[in-house]
């Protein structure tokens, strides 16, 4: 650094801890060196998270939230904005891929017990994100007030109203209105460009503090900072966050965005699976298309919403549906508790935690494959066994993870 | 606490001090909140819609749907031939509600045909489960519903089905039958939905 540059950083930094950030949370911010391909998705999500901030503040534009105009408003961007459709279809194939990615690095964090002591905060904080990033997904697909968005919205609206007492109050309150309107489409446009964009910004500002304050976990599950360069203070496992890790997540970021623009180019609508054909019609509040099903990233939820049909305990099938969709999310809040191995990473956890995390996955497909289809006798049956599997995975946990034969962790991290 | 006193207690006055802080910050917080929620309950306008319908069924032949808009919803006017009125004594043991003892209906329409005419059904379009709108399939016995099927209602969402009365199957998401909203005749061939008084038309 030249002199010049020297005394004005002192001058900021008498200010503004600019240095001390910098290397509070960069230069000397010790990660472990055994970072894998799962180290790359929490950055991709900070990446498409900033996608979807600045494609939808052009979005908003041109768009108009009201219920005679959004349908017409979409197309206009598509077919008369210069531009407008490449921006739109980075916002739309940005709203899929930030389930892809959130998915995946929340996968990350159940292969390596990432959320396990000391970082169970850090893991509900990242729930209460994925909460949010649930409403903002639901709130967006309401905007261009095609049939997808006006029963998609219809259905999840009418889970309130299966609350008992409270349920119709409650569904007026939320809509506005005595049914799905123009007052309701009004208001989800200020959550989804006000309200959530905010408070998913400041957690994800919280879940980064707090990831610094734990520091990462690793492939390996065991604390670098157990392990110190008595000399240094140093992790000996630790290596700084820049450059090693800025420039690893840079080469992350181009692999991510050669599949992003591909999607964008080549196929926006991807099958039908990211934009739903029924979405190219508009809302019609008398005639339900014969074929629904929500986004793919919701499909696996909504498979065991219609699982249920029997009443029992004198709730009807109905509430336990719609209890039973949301117990399937909240659930992994409970994680950092279910899971009683002595280790954390899969790689020395035992075969039944193997075997029972392979169900699980399998479920979470077969499930969300099963919700992208019509319900058939055989499709219901198939969605009740893969519920339970579901189910099982997460209330069995104490149990097989504390039995299940362990291999030794190491000292030092591996490769 | 850093100012309670050298012995590390709070003073009996600081403490009550601070519970009726605290209970005041609720009491604000409740009254502040109030306005917010209050402005996203349905409005004026909102309520004053929804005035009743009136229908002419004079074209309306049998086996025929006819769907009109009330309150934003969509109104069934079915014109059930006499066969279809007797497959609904069929279905008694397959339905949930097969009387029609829930309050689904005005009382005028809790008898098996679940109507004021044995052959004229007028029910909401709306699933009982989360709202869908069903689809009318008089079709007997298709590959789909299997060869029990007698004809009725079936909702795409989540798969419950409904007979050509309204009433609900067993063992299906949606819980109780189809609504019947308040309806009356204003003459043979016009329908007022919205209302059983005839004056409000
Ligand atoms: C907008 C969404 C999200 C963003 C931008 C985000 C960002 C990040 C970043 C940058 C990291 C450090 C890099 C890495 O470990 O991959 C991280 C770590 C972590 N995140 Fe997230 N995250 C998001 C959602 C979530 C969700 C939904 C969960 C789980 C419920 C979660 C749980 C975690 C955990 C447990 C770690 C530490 C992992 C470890 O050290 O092994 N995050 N997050
Ligand atoms: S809305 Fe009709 S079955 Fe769910």
């Amino acid at each position: 650094m030249s002199k010049q540059q020297n005394s004005m950083m002192e001058w900021i930094d008498k200010r503004f801890p600019l240095t001390a950030t910098w290397k509070a949370h960069l230069s000397e911010y010790y990660a472990p060196k055994n970072f894998n391909f799962w180290y790359y998705f929490g950055s991709l999500a900070l990446l498409v998270l900033v996608n979807q901030l600045l494609t939808g503040i052009f979005l908003t534009m041109s768009y108009k939230p009201d219920a005679s105009m959004a349908f017409a408003s979409v197309e206009y961007i598509m077919r008369d904005v210069d531009l407008g459709w490449l921006i739109r279809y980075m916002h739309s194939t940005g709203a899929s891929m930030f389930f892809v990615v959130v998915y995946l690095h929340m996968f990350r964090g159940m292969l390596y017990g990432s959320y396990r002591k000391p970082r169970e905060l850090l893991w509900l904080i990242g729930m209460a994100i994925f909460f949010v990033l649930m409403s903002l997904a639901f709130t967006g697909y309401i905007l261009p007030w095609g049939q997808m968005s006006y029963w998609g919205a219809q259905v999840i609206v009418s889970m309130f109203g299966a609350i008992p007492v409270i349920g119709d109050t409650l569904s007026n309150w939320i809509l506005g209105d005595f049914m799905l309107s123009d007052a309701a489409l009004n208001r989800f446009f200020a959550y989804h460009v006000v309200t959530l964009p905010w408070l998913i910004v400041v957690l994800v500002f919280v879940h980064i503090i707090a990831l610094h304050e734990t520091g990462s976990n690793n492939p390996d599950g065991i604390e670098i900072k157990a392990n110190k360069n008595p000399d240094t203070g140093i992790p000996v496992d630790g290596i700084p966050f820049h450059p090693y890790y800025t420039v690893k997540d840079i080469f992350g970021v181009i692999g991510f965005l050669i599949v992003f623009c591909g999607i964008i180019f080549f196929a926006p609508e991807m099958g039908g699976y990211f934009l739903e054909d029924n979405n190219f019609i508009p809302a019609n509040p008398l005639h339900t298309p014969d074929h629904i099903a929500p986004v793919w990233y919701f499909t696996p939820y909504y498979s065991m919403l219609r699982a249920v049909t029997v009443n029992f305990l004198g709730v009807d099938a109905k509430l336990w549906g719609v209890i039973l969709m949301a117990a399937a999310v909240v659930i992994f809040c409970f994680l950092p508790w279910l899971d009683r191995s002595p280790v954390k990473s899969i790689r020395y956890k035992g075969p039944y935690f193997k075997f029972a995390l392979t169900l699980f996955v399998i479920s979470f497909f077969v499930l969300g494959w099963l919700g992208t289809k019509s319900p058939t006798p055989l499709y219901t049956l198939l969605a009740q066994i893969f519920t339970v599997i579901y189910f099982a995975f997460f209330l069995l946990m104490p149990w097989y993870s504390k039995i299940d034969k362990t291999k030794p962790e190491p000292k030092n991290v591996t490769k | 606490m850093t100012d309670s006193g050298d012995n590390g207690k709070m003073s009996g006055r600081r403490r009550f001090l601070l519970a009726a802080t605290s209970v005041a910050g609720v009491v604000a917080g409740a009254g502040v909140a109030t306005p917010f929620l209050r402005s996203m309950m349905p409005s004026e306008r909102a309520k004053a819609a929804g005035a009743p319908i009136d229908i002419d069924i004079s074209k309306l032949e049998p086996g025929m749907l006819l769907t009109a808009e009330w309150r934003g919803k969509p109104v069934w006017i079915l014109k059930r031939t006499s066969e279809m009125l007797d497959d609904l004594k069929k279905l008694n043991d397959k339905l949930a509600d097969p009387d029609s003892q829930r309050d689904q209906q005005p009382s005028y329409a809790q008898n098996p045909t679940r109507s004021i005419k044995p052959e004229i059904l007028v029910v909401l379009g709306v699933c009982t489960h989360l709202g869908c709108s069903p689809v009318y399939r008089k079709d007997i016995a298709p590959a789909d519903l299997g060869p029990d099927w007698l004809g009725g209602f079936f909702c795409p969402c989540h798969g419950s089905k409904f007979d050509l009365a309204g009433r609900v199957y067993k063992n299906v998401p949606a819980p109780s039958n189809l609504v019947v909203p308040p309806y009356t005749y204003l003459s043979d061939s016009r329908l007022l939905v919205g209302s059983d008084s005839k004056e409000s038309a």
